[in-house]
């Protein structure tokens, strides 16, 4: 589904992305992790076409992304911080995004929606909401139109442990039926479950990518934070030799 | 994208700065009405007052409007929607609010004192000067990752255009009085929207004086149709240039 | 047009229709209509006596170098016209007792050499030239070595040229008495012009949109100008070299140029400007060597400069004037002031009147820093209004340093003055 090839970004003097090349396909649950830093974010706004690569491709669904914003149709986001013009109503934001994706009312997932009761505060200006509550609708939004790609940059930050299960499922229910979705976290023990793949990234260098279980057997390890762990310190002894 | 411009467009109209501003407007253009027992001298405050606080609201304004929703580009950037169109929609809400705080603020109290023609003039110039400098700090902020430090360069801008310009104009004219420099005075006149608008107003209001002036190419600008044909023309480009720029930046920009 | 009666004038006005009624009386009356025949109107004058009116009938008559020196009166019924056809002067008056009335006449000669005019009278007096219209002529009312004379409710109409080709509308050169009421001129070099002329009232004429001057006046002395308006010459008026006159309630508007102003005054003495009206003119009133002038109750509105002041003016006085939405209210060339200025209102005073009296506490400087950088150089002009005008100004007025110290007005009415 996404194909990236020898994609280095650098900012200045700083080298954000260094020769990345992976390739993710449709039923992955893919949890790119690194240390702040690393490279994670700028990988993600690559995807999304945020940040012009210094070199290389990013392919999604066969085609180089370049100057086409089509392809982002397929493509549900959800950034870490979700702000919003401060006198937009929540309505309204829904009202602006279906205006834009252009999709039939029908085929429209409005689970989230529904499951984080975001109807109850419809009316309210986006400025005066609760993180929580811009959370949620930021969810609600990447999952709206039904897209194949799901990137979540650090989904469960700021929810309440309800609506962060409630969003696990979810992920992991769409994942289910054949999406891809990428996902950036800091609390490893939150995706445990829901993982297929990891993505290791530490200084702009993508160390380890492939599924959970290569990583469970290569590291001796069941828990992603732990598998993580061994990760980190194998890499630090390559640094030492 | 009209539907983007009319959200953002709503949501500026009704943010703090932008009220104030049109209450501001609105206040002292009133208040100059009913001091002043003729109007021609409260209409030449209120011109004054508008050619100072138009270009450094707008300017202002944009660039803070324009952090402030960086998050919110970032969110519809992630949308299938062009850069082009996110950035026209910015502007063009804030060239429509600010329009509209402008017509609220200045123009209402020229119609409740019917200024005529002098209070259509006035709008017509401040207007397009507003949507020029919305473009100019747009072509800034795009650049200028920086909260702090885009703001604080627009600000001097402003100072810049308002009034260290004209400093460097006449500092010029005194020095080579002895050249003929109007070719040079109106091409740099030309190259400052501030000062456009204000020549735009001065052909109105004094063209009385503007017609002593020796110069033929003075007089061939002030006494005619050209005159109003070129300060138009002019500050037109000065809303499209910086515009062209803006979206230029912004299309390569990493957000 | 629309002729506006000036009750002032129109007794006597009036009784010289009396004066007519009775001597056609008595006199004889002759009738002429344009037939075939081509010198009509000089064969009536040939038969004519004194104190007989000839009546020409409407109709076009081609005719010039028509003479008059008898006392009678020409009456146009119907407005006949008299065609010069190009040819030198079409009428000359030279007598006394003489009446021209009701008569169009077009098309005098052209010369750049001698004043050839559609009306000319010379050596003249008592001649009354009455609602005629002359168009197209080089001169139109030319008149010179005469006393006497009213020329009233004319129309005249040039076709402008270059300035040096056209003549000017009521020319008086050498004359004493002369009432110049009511009449229409446009087109002209100099709208009306006066040499020599005393004793004379220009009063309710209207001169629009001369090539130079609406009104030229030179080495004129005990005249009045009252009630006139002049508007959009391209210089305006021009009083020069003279003294004890008078010049009340006219209206100056829109004459725009490098040198055009609303009235020109050079070396004029013991006279006295009051209640007029200045109207987006580029200079209100250019004063220059001027002396014991009093400028009365005038009010310059949205003019350029309202008034320049040369330094060689002295012992004029400025009071109770009006000046609002000018440009420049003064503008000076030199430090020393000999001039007063008080009680005047000015809209840029920005002072305050803790006694309530109505008069401004702190003086009034009407000369800014910027009329003095403006004059200098000029094309300093273009920053007009600029917020660093504005500071600069503001810094003049609390610490002068470059506008003349004694120029001020010591008691700045706080409002307009009624005129």
């Amino acid at each position: 589904m996404i194909k990236i090839a020898e994609l280095s970004k650098s900012f200045g003097k700083l080298n954000a992305l260094k020769n990345i090349s992976m390739e993710l396909l449709g039923g992955q649950l893919t949890a790119l992790i690194g240390p702040n830093g690393s490279g994670k974010t700028t990988l993600i706004k690559s995807i999304l076409s945020l940040v012009k690569p210094t070199s290389g491709r990013i392919e999604i669904q066969g085609k180089n992304i370049g100057n086409d914003d089509n392809y982002r149709t397929s493509i549900g986001y959800m950034p870490q911080i979700g702000r919003f013009p401060d006198h937009i109503k929540v309505y309204q934001i829904f009202d602006l995004l279906k205006n834009i994706r252009k999709i039939p009312d029908h085929m429209l997932d409005e689970d989230l929606y529904l499951e984080f009761n975001i109807n109850s505060f419809r009316d309210k200006a986006m400025g005066t909401l609760s993180g929580g509550m811009r959370q949620k609708v930021n969810a609600a939004i990447a999952f709206l139109f039904n897209p194949r790609i799901l990137i979540l940059d650090e989904p469960t930050s700021g929810l309440d442990p309800i609506s962060s299960e409630i969003l696990k499922n979810k992920i992991s229910t769409e994942n289910k039926k054949g999406k891809l979705v990428i996902l950036s976290s800091h609390i490893l023990s939150d995706i445990d479950e829901i993982t297929t793949h990891v993505a290791y990234m530490q200084e702009g260098n993508l160390i380890f990518n492939g599924s959970f279980e290569d990583l469970q057997l290569k590291s001796n390890e069941i828990k992603l934070g732990k598998a993580i762990a061994y990760l980190m310190r194998s890499q630090q002894s390559n640094i030492t030799q | 994208m009209p539907k983007l411009i009319l959200y953002i467009f709503r949501d500026i109209l009704r943010n703090k700065i932008v009220i104030a501003l049109s209450i501001f407007l609105f206040a002292v253009s009133f208040v100059l009405f009913n001091l002043e027992e003729n109007s021609s001298k409260a209409m030449l405050s209120i011109l004054n007052m508008a050619l100072i606080i138009t270009p450094l609201i707008s300017m202002i304004f944009a660039a803070i409007h324009y952090y402030n929703s960086y998050e919110f580009i970032e969110l519809m950037l992630a949308q299938p929607i062009s850069r082009k169109k996110i950035l026209s929609s910015e502007f063009f809400a804030l060239g429509l609010a600010l329009s509209v705080a402008l017509l609220a603020g200045l123009g209402l109290p020229l119609i409740i004192y019917q200024s005529g023609i002098d209070g259509i003039w006035l709008l017509t110039t401040t207007i397009p000067l507003a949507w020029s400098c919305i473009a100019i700090a747009f072509a800034i902020t795009v650049n200028i990752r920086d909260k702090a430090k885009g703001i604080g360069t627009v600000l001097l801008l402003w100072f810049y255009l308002s009034l260290i310009y004209d400093g460097l104009i006449l500092f010029t004219m005194f020095s080579l009085s002895d050249y003929p420099l109007e070719k040079i005075t109106l091409g740099l006149i030309a190259l400052n929207p501030i000062d456009l608008a204000r020549v735009s107003i001065m052909l109105k209001m004094d063209v009385s004086a503007l017609m002593g002036y020796t110069g033929a190419l003075y007089k061939h600008f002030f006494g005619s149709v050209y005159g109003f044909a070129f300060t138009f023309g002019i500050l037109l480009l000065w809303i499209i240039v910086p515009l062209f720029i803006a979206h230029h930046s912004f299309q390569k920009k990493d957000i | 047009m629309k002729w506006s009666s000036n009750p002032k004038y129109s007794l006597p006005y009036i009784l010289f229709f009396c004066t007519l009624f009775k001597t056609s009386a008595f006199a004889g009356r002759i009738d002429v209509y344009p037939l075939n025949k081509n010198l009509e109107i000089k064969e009536a004058i040939a038969k004519a006596i004194n104190g007989d009116s000839i009546f020409i009938h409407s109709g076009l008559y081609r005719e010039n170098n028509i003479l008059i020196t008898k006392s009678i009166h020409l009456i146009g019924v119907g407005n006949p016209v008299i065609d010069g056809e190009h040819n030198n002067v079409t009428i000359t008056i030279s007598g006394r007792n003489i009446t021209l009335s009701g008569i169009t006449i077009q098309n005098s000669g052209h010369s750049a050499m001698n004043d050839i005019a559609g009306i000319r009278c010379i050596d003249a007096s008592d001649i009354h030239i009455i609602q005629n219209k002359v168009l197209n002529c080089h001169f139109g009312i030319h008149v010179s070595n005469s006393e006497d004379i009213l020329i009233q409710n004319n129309e005249v109409v040039g076709t402008p040229g270059a300035e040096q080709n056209t003549g000017n509308g009521i020319h008086l050169w050498k004359c004493n008495r002369a009432k110049i009421f009511s009449n229409y001129i446009t087109g002209h070099r100099d709208g009306i012009y006066f040499e020599f002329v005393t004793h004379s009232i220009i009063q309710d004429n209207k001169s629009y949109t001369n090539i130079r001057y609406g009104l030229h006046f030179m080495f004129s002395h005990n005249d009045q100008y009252l009630c006139n308006e002049f508007r959009e010459n391209g210089a305006g008026v021009a009083v020069m070299y003279s003294k004890n006159v008078t010049m009340e309630e006219n209206l100056f508007y829109k004459n725009w140029g490098a040198s055009a102003y609303g009235i020109l005054l050079k070396d004029i003495t013991d006279s006295k400007i009051e209640k007029n009206h200045f109207f987006e003119n580029t200079v209100g009133i250019h004063f220059e060597g001027t002396s014991r002038l009093k400028i009365l109750r005038n009010e310059f509105i949205s003019n350029g400069w309202a008034m320049k002041v040369q330094a060689s003016c002295s012992e004029n006085h400025f009071n109770n004037n009006n000046f609002l939405a000018n440009s420049f209210d003064v503008a000076t060339n030199g430090s020393l002031v000999l001039n007063t200025f008080t009680n005047n209102y000015w809209d840029k005073y920005e002072g305050y009147d803790l006694n309530k009296d109505g008069i401004g506490d702190i003086p009034y400087y009407p000369v800014s820093l910027y009329s003095i950088i403006v004059e200098q150089f000029p094309g300093t002009m273009i920053l007009l209004r600029s917020i660093l005008i504005n500071f600069l100004d503001k810094a003049e007025k609390a610490i002068p340093s470059l506008t003349p110290e004694n120029l001020k007005d010591f008691q700045p009415r706080i409002n307009k003055n009624t005129l």
